[in-house]
C-alpha cells in the first residue's frame, strides 16, 4: 500500500535525498508504503482476495490518499 | 446547555476540553465513553485531541468505527454542532463527516508551538462570535496536520466558503512561512456542507486562559454557547 | 543438576563469589531459572550493590516527605491534601544501542513508576548528554540525538503528558555513552499513596498489560556492563514501547486505585516479573507464588526462565483483595485490557515459581534481597586531578574580542536555544503549563488549588570531573536555584548518578566524593532526596564518561499567579545581579569552547550564600517584587543577560558591571549563587532591602530598554549587539546540524 502518485510523500523524498548523498545517484525516486500480512481462513484464493480487498477498503487504506495491491499466498 | 466530550481510548485532550467548557465557561459538560450509543442530550459535541488508538494504522482510522460514532453521525446529520479538534478533526475526516485527509507534517517533525490562524468564515456555530479576518493565536501540537484533498474538493471548499481557518502571518496573509505543516492552501480548519461540523488542527481548548499564553480560543466555545442558546437545540433527532 | 560453569556465570554477569553466596543462601545449587532470577536481582542495576552503602549518606527525611527512597517513587506534601510524586531514572545503555526505542521505553518506565504510586503524571522532563555534533563521531551522534529526541517525543506526546523542560549538553565525553535521564512528576492525594508491597495471605496476584515476549532478556545485566565491540550483538535486548497500551494501563490503574480493592501495585521494569515479584514480596514481608503458564504470552514455547526474565514493556503486577476479583477484572475489561490471575500471596517469605504446577524456582526473600551482595569497593584518588587542578592565566592570553566570544558561546550547541528539540515535545497538553518550554524551570499549575509546582534537572559532568565533591554540590545548587528563579520554594530532590565502572578505584572515588558532596548540599539547603537512580558502567573500551550527577529539584509556588520566567517583560525596568561574581573560569563553557580546555576548579560554592539567594528569590517572587529571574550558569553573566532578552520581541538592555580580573572572567566566568532579576522601578528599593536583610549581595547593573544588548565593564562597552541578531544566532545554531527540511 502506498500513497497515491499525486500525493506528496515527504518520507520517500527524504529517503531519496539520503541515498543521493550516499552516492546512489541512480535511484531517482522512492515511495514509502505499508505492507500488511493477513492470515485468513478462506475457501479459495479468489475468496481470500476479495476478503482482503474488503478489509483494505474498509480499514487498512484511506482511499483519499492511498492505493493498494493484493497478493495471495497459500 | 451541555457539551459532550467524547473519550476514545488514547484521547488526551478530553480533560482539557472539559475543563474549558465547564470551569472556564461555566457550562455543563460530560464525558461520553466511545462505547456508548447515546450522547446524553448534549447540545454540542466535541471530538478532542490526542492519540486515539495510539494513531496506529492511521490517525483516527480505528476510532471512526467506535459505537459512539453512529450517534455522532446522526447528531451531525440532524444539524447538531460538532467540533473536531486535532485528532478529533482526523477522526471526522476518516469518518467521512468532513472531506479530505491528513498527511505527515512536511518536515516530518511533530510541532508544538503557537501559530496564527485567520478566521475565514463567521457563519458556523463555532465562529459566529468572531469577525471574518480576526487573527487568533492558538497552539498546535501535531505530527500529522498536513491537510490534503484532491483538486476538485479543494476547489469546492474554496468556492463554497468552507475553509474556516487558515494559517497566516501577523497581517493575516496566508504565507508559506506561516504554514507549520505544509497543509494545502494553508488550511487549518474546514466545515461540512451544512456548516455545523467544524474540524481544526489547532487547539482552542488550550487557549482559553491568559495565564496559559493566549485566550483567543475562548471565542469558539462562546460562539457555540450563543448559537445553541439563541436558536434552541439545533438538532431535531433524539440524542 | 549439572555444575554451573564459568562461561554460564559470565553470561549472567555473576562472579564466582556471588555464585557461592547463592549456594550458601539456598543450601543447594540453583536451578537454571533460579540462576537467572539471582543474576538479574543481584545485577548492579537492580541491587545497587556498588552504591548502596554510600547512598545511605543522603538525607532522605523532612517535614514534607511522605515517601522516601525504597518505593517506586518519592513523594512530598504540597498542601491542600495533595502530594507531588516524582523520580528521575536513566535509560543510558539502551539509548546507545537503539536511540528511539531506548529513549521511548525510558519515558515509559518512569511514567509507570509514578502512576504505580497512585499519582496522575502531569509533567515530564529530561536531561540528555551527547557527544559533539561535529567531528569524528558527529554523524553517529546526530543520529543518536535525532533518535532519542524522536523517541521521547513519540512516547510522551502519545501518552499525553507534557514535557515541560530539561537540558542538554554536548561533549566528547559522552560520544560512545550518551545519557538519557528522564524525570516524571505526578499528583496524588496525600492520604492515598499506593505502595508496592504484597500482603495478606491468599490475596490474588494479577498481571495486566502487554503480553510477555522474549524482549530484553538480560537487559538489566546489559545496563550493568560496559560496551565493547561485541555490544552490537546485544541488539535484541532493546524493547519496543507501546505508549497506547501504557495510556490504557494508566487510566485503568488510576480508576482501580479510586476503589479500595487494591493492596499493592508494582510495575514490571528492569528484570520484569522477577524484580516485581521479589520486591513486592520482600516489601510486604510475605511471599509470592506464581505459575508462569498463566502469564499471557506473545510468543510460543517460552520457558519459565524466559518468562521470568523478559522485559516486555507496559506490564503491571497487582495484589488485589480476595473477593474483589470481579470488580478489578471489570475495570480492566472496560479499557480493553485483560487482567490475568497468575498467583497468590503467601506467608512463608518465599518467591515460588511454578510452571504448570511444577516448581521451577523456590527462593526465600531473605536469600534474594537480604543476602544480596553489598560491596564497599576500593577507592583511589585519580592522578588526573593534579594535572587539571589549575589554569595558567598566561596560557589564555587576552582572548578573542568579547563580542566574538559572545557570539561563539551563543551558538555553541550546549548554550544555544534548544527550540529545535522541545518543539517536538508537546509541552502544553493538560493545559497546566504556566512557563512554556525553554523559558526557565518547568512550571505546572495544580488544578483545584491556587498552587503551582516548578521543577528543574541539572548537573555538570565537567565540573564533577574536575572536582567530584563540588560538582555534585553545584548540581543540586543549580537545580534548586532554577526552581527558586521561578518563585518556588525547593522541597524535594531526586538524583540520577551517571558514572563509569565502579570496579575501578578512581571511578569509585569519584562516586563516593559526589555522594558525600550531594549529601552535604542537601542538608545545607534543607532539600531531602526522596528517591533516584544510579547508572554505572557508562564507559566504552575503558574510557569513562565524566562523572555526571543529574539532580531534579521540585519546588512549590503557593500562589501560581506569582510564577516567574527568565524573560524581561518591558522596557525601563531595573536590572539587578544578586550574588557575587568571583570571575571563575575553571571548568567553564568559555574555557572549553574558546580554548579547548577542561581545566581548573569549578566555581566555589558557599552553601550559606546559596541558601540566602534562594530565600531571597522565593520571598521577592512571593511579594510580587520581580518581573523576571534567571540563574547565571553556562557562559556566565553575558549569556545570562542575553537569554533574559530573548523571546521578548526584542527588549534590550544597557548595563555596566564592575570588572573582576580580565574581561573574560567578568563576562563569562561561571561563579555560583547568582541570578539576574528585572524589577519595576517602584519595587526596586524593597528588593534591595530584602537582599540586604538576607545577606545577599545585590547590585543594580543597568536597565532594560532599547533593542540592543549593551554590556560595559567598568564603563567601557565590550558587547553591543542587536537583540534580534544575537537571538538569531542563538535560535538557529542547533537546527543547522540536522539535515532535512528545517521548518
Amino acid at each position: 500500500m502506498t500513497l497515491k502518485p499525486s500525493v506528496f510523500d515527504p518520507q520517500g523524498q527524504t529517503i531519496t535525498d539520503a541515498l543521493h548523498s550516499m552516492g546512489y545517484g541512480g535511484v531517482s525516486d522512492v515511495r514509502q508504503g505499508k505492507y500488511f500480512e493477513l492470515e485468513l481462513q478462506s475457501g479459495s484464493p479468489d475468496q481470500a482476495k476479495s476478503l482482503a480487498a474488503e478489509v483494505a477498503d474498509k480499514l487498512l487504506a484511506n482511499p483519499v490518499i492511498e492505493s493498494y495491491r493484493i497478493e495471495v499466498e497459500q | 446547555m451541555k457539551f459532550a466530550v467524547v473519550v476514545f481510548p488514547g484521547s488526551n485532550c478530553d480533560h482539557d476540553a472539559y475543563h474549558a467548557a465547564k470551569h472556564v465557561l461555566g457550562q455543563e459538560a460530560e464525558f461520553v465513553w466511545h462505547k456508548e450509543t447515546s450522547l446524553g442530550g448534549a447540545d454540542v459535541v466535541i471530538l478532542p485531541g490526542g492519540f486515539s488508538h495510539g494513531d496506529y494504522l492511521r490517525t483516527g482510522a480505528i476510532a471512526r468505527f467506535s459505537p459512539v460514532m453512529t450517534s455522532v453521525t446522526e447528531f451531525a446529520r440532524a444539524g447538531g454542532p460538532v467540533l473536531g479538534i486535532c485528532n478529533g478533526f482526523q477522526i471526522l475526516l476518516e469518518a467521512g463527516l468532513l472531506p479530505g485527509a491528513m498527511l505527515r507534517n512536511r518536515d516530518l517533525k511533530f510541532h508544538c508551538e503557537h501559530v496564527r490562524v485567520r478566521v475565514e468564515q463567521a457563519n458556523t456555530p463555532f465562529t459566529s462570535g468572531a469577525a471574518v479576518g480576526r487573527i487568533l493565536s492558538l497552539p498546535i501540537a501535531h505530527g500529522e496536520g498536513n491537510y490534503f484533498a484532491d483538486p476538485e474538493t479543494i476547489q469546492l471548499l474554496e468556492s463554497t466558503g468552507r475553509i474556516v481557518f487558515r494559517y497566516c502571518d501577523e497581517n493575516g496573509t496566508p504565507t508559506d512561512a506561516a504554514n507549520p505543516n505544509g497543509a494545502m492552501n494553508n488550511i487549518a480548519g474546514i466545515c461540512n456542507d451544512a456548516r455545523n461540523v467544524v474540524g481544526l488542527m489547532p487547539h482552542p481548548e488550550r487557549a482559553c486562559e491568559r495565564v496559559l499564553g493566549s485566550a483567543d480560543g475562548l471565542v469558539l466555545f462562546e460562539s457555540a454557547v450563543s448559537a445553541v442558546t439563541a436558536h434552541g437545540a439545533l438538532h431535531t433527532a433524539t440524542a | 543438576m549439572s555444575a554451573i560453569d564459568t562461561a554460564l556465570l559470565e553470561r549472567h554477569g555473576l562472579t564466582r563469589d556471588e555464585y557461592d553466596r547463592i549456594v550458601a543462601a539456598l543450601h543447594r545449587e540453583p536451578t537454571l531459572t533460579e540462576l537467572g532470577i539471582f543474576s538479574v536481582v543481584w545485577s548492579e542495576h537492580c541491587s545497587y550493590k556498588s552504591s548502596r552503602i554510600h547512598l545511605r549518606k543522603l538525607p532522605t527525611t523532612g517535614a514534607r516527605v511522605l515517601q522516601g527512597p525504597g518505593e517506586n517513587a518519592g513523594a512530598v506534601d504540597i498542601g491542600d491534601g495533595l502530594a507531588a510524586v516524582f523520580k528521575i531514572e536513566s535509560h543510558n545503555h539502551p539509548s546507545f544501542i537503539e536511540p528511539y526505542q531506548g529513549a521511548a521505553t525510558g519515558v515509559g518506565g518512569i511514567i509507570r513508576d509514578i502512576f504505580t504510586m497512585g499519582a496522575r503524571p502531569i509533567a515530564l522532563m529530561n536531561s540528555l548528554r551527547f557527544g559533539a555534533l561535529d567531528g569524528r563521531d558527529g554523524a553517529r551522534t546526530r543520529r543518536i540525538v535525532e533518535g532519542v529526541v524522536a523517541g521521547i517525543a513519540g512516547y510522551g506526546n502519545s501518552i499525553g503528558i507534557p514535557t515541560v523542560g530539561g537540558e542538554i549538553t554536548f561533549d566528547d565525553s559522552y560520544a560512545a555513552n550518551p545519557l538519557v535521564n528522564v524525570f516524571c512528576l505526578g499528583i496524588a492525594r496525600a492520604d492515598a499513596l499506593v505502595k508496592g508491597s504484597a500482603a495478606g495471605s491468599g490475596n490474588p496476584v494479577y498481571y495486566v498489560g502487554a503480553k510477555t515476549g522474549r524482549d530484553g532478556i538480560h537487559g538489566a545485566t546489559m545496563a550493568s556492563a560496559e560496551f565493547d565491540e561485541k555490544s552490537s550483538e546485544k541488539r535484541p535486548a532493546v524493547q519496543v514501547g507501546d505508549p497506547f497500551m501504557e495510556k490504557l494501563l494508566l487510566e485503568a490503574c488510576l480508576e482501580l486505585m479510586r476503589t479500595d480493592a487494591l493492596i499493592g501495585v508494582q510495575d514490571m521494569g528492569a528484570a520484569g516479573l522477577t524484580c516485581s515479584t521479589s520486591e513486592m514480596g520482600s516489601r510486604g514481608g510475605s511471599g509470592i507464588e506464581i505459575d508462569v503458564s498463566r502469564v499471557p504470552q506473545r510468543e510460543t514455547g517460552m520457558t519459565a526462565y524466559e518468562i521470568m526474565l523478559s522485559e516486555s514493556q507496559e506490564r503491571m503486577l497487582l495484589v488485589v483483595k480476595k473477593g474483589r476479583e470481579a470488580e478489578v477484572e471489570a475495570i480492566f475489561e472496560k479499557w480493553d485490557l485483560h487482567a490475568a490471575n497468575i498467583g497468590d500471596v503467601m506467608t512463608d517469605g518465599i518467591l515460588r515459581v511454578k510452571d504448570k504446577g511444577a516448581v521451577v524456582a523456590e527462593i526465600p526473600n531473605s536469600a534474594l534481597v537480604d543476602a544480596a551482595p553489598v560491596y564497599d569497593r576500593p577507592t583511589a584518588r585519580p592522578a588526573y586531578l593534579d594535572r587539571v587542578a589549575t589554569i595558567d592565566p598566561a596560557a589564555l592570553g587576552s582572548g578573542a574580542p568579547p563580542d566574538h566570544t559572545f557570539a561563539a558561546l551563543l551558538s555553541s550547541p550546549t548554550i544555544a536555544s534548544k527550540r529545535w528539540v522541545y518543539r517536538q515535545y508537546d509541552h502544553m497538553v493538560r493545559t497546566n503549563t504556566l512557563v512554556l518550554a525553554g523559558m526557565g524551570a518547568g512550571v505546572v499549575r495544580v488544578k483545584g488549588t491556587d498552587r503551582a509546582l516548578a521543577m528543574s534537572t541539572d548537573g555538570s559532568g565537567r565540573y564533577t570531573y574536575l572536582n567530584p565533591r563540588r560538582g555534585a554540590m553545584l548540581a543540586l545548587a543549580e537545580a534548586a536555584r532554577n526552581v527558586a528563579c521561578a518563585g518556588a520554594l525547593p522541597i524535594g530532590a531526586t538524583n540520577c548518578l551517571n558514572f563509569g565502572n565502579p570496579e575501578r578505584p578512581e571511578i569509585m572515588w569519584q562516586f563516593v566524593e559526589a555522594v558525600e558532596g550531594l549529601a552535604e548540599a542537601c542538608r545545607a539547603l534543607d532539600i531531602p532526596i526522596t528517591g533516584g537512580n544510579v547508572s554505572l558502567y557508562n564507559e566504552t573500551d575503558g574510557q569513562a564518561i565524566y562523572p555526571t550527577p543529574i539532580i531534579g529539584v521540585v519546588g512549590v509556588i503557593d500562589d501560581a499567579s506569582t510564577t516567574l520566567s527568565r524573560t524581561f517583560k518591558q522596557r525601563d525596568d531595573e536590572i539587578v545581579v544578586l550574588g557575587e561574581n568571583l570571575g571563575e573560569l575553571g571548568g567553564s563553557e568559555y574555557l572549553r569552547t574558546m580554548h579547548g580546555l577542561v581545566q581548573g576548579q569549578p566555581p566555589a560554592l558557599d552553601l550559606a550564600k546559596e541558601r540566602a539567594l534562594i530565600s531571597c528569590l522565593v520571598r521577592a517572587a512571593g511579594e510580587r517584587l520581580l518581573q523576571s529571574a534567571h540563574d547565571c550558569s553556562d557562559g556566565g553573566l553575558a549569556v545570562t543577560l542575553a537569554e533574559c532578552a530573548f523571546d521578548t520581541g526584542g527588549i534590550g538592555l544597557d548595563i555596566d558591571v564592575k570588572g573582576v580580573g580580565s574581561l573574560q572572567q567578568t563576562l563569562f566566568g561561571e561563579s555560583a549563587s547568582r541570578a539576574v532579576v528585572s524589577i519595576r522601578p517602584e519595587h526596586f528599593g524593597r528588593v534591595l532591602t530584602l537582599a540586604a536583610e538576607l545577606g545577599v549581595a545585590a547590585v543594580k547593573v543597568g536597565r532594560t530598554g532599547g533593542s540592543r544588548i549593551r554590556i560595559a565593564v567598568d564603563g567601557v562597552r565590550t558587547i553591543d549587539s542587536s537583540v534580534e541578531e544575537a537571538e538569531r544566532v542563538w535560535t538557529s545554531a542547533l537546527g543547522r546540524y540536522f539535515a532535512g527540511r528545517a521548518a
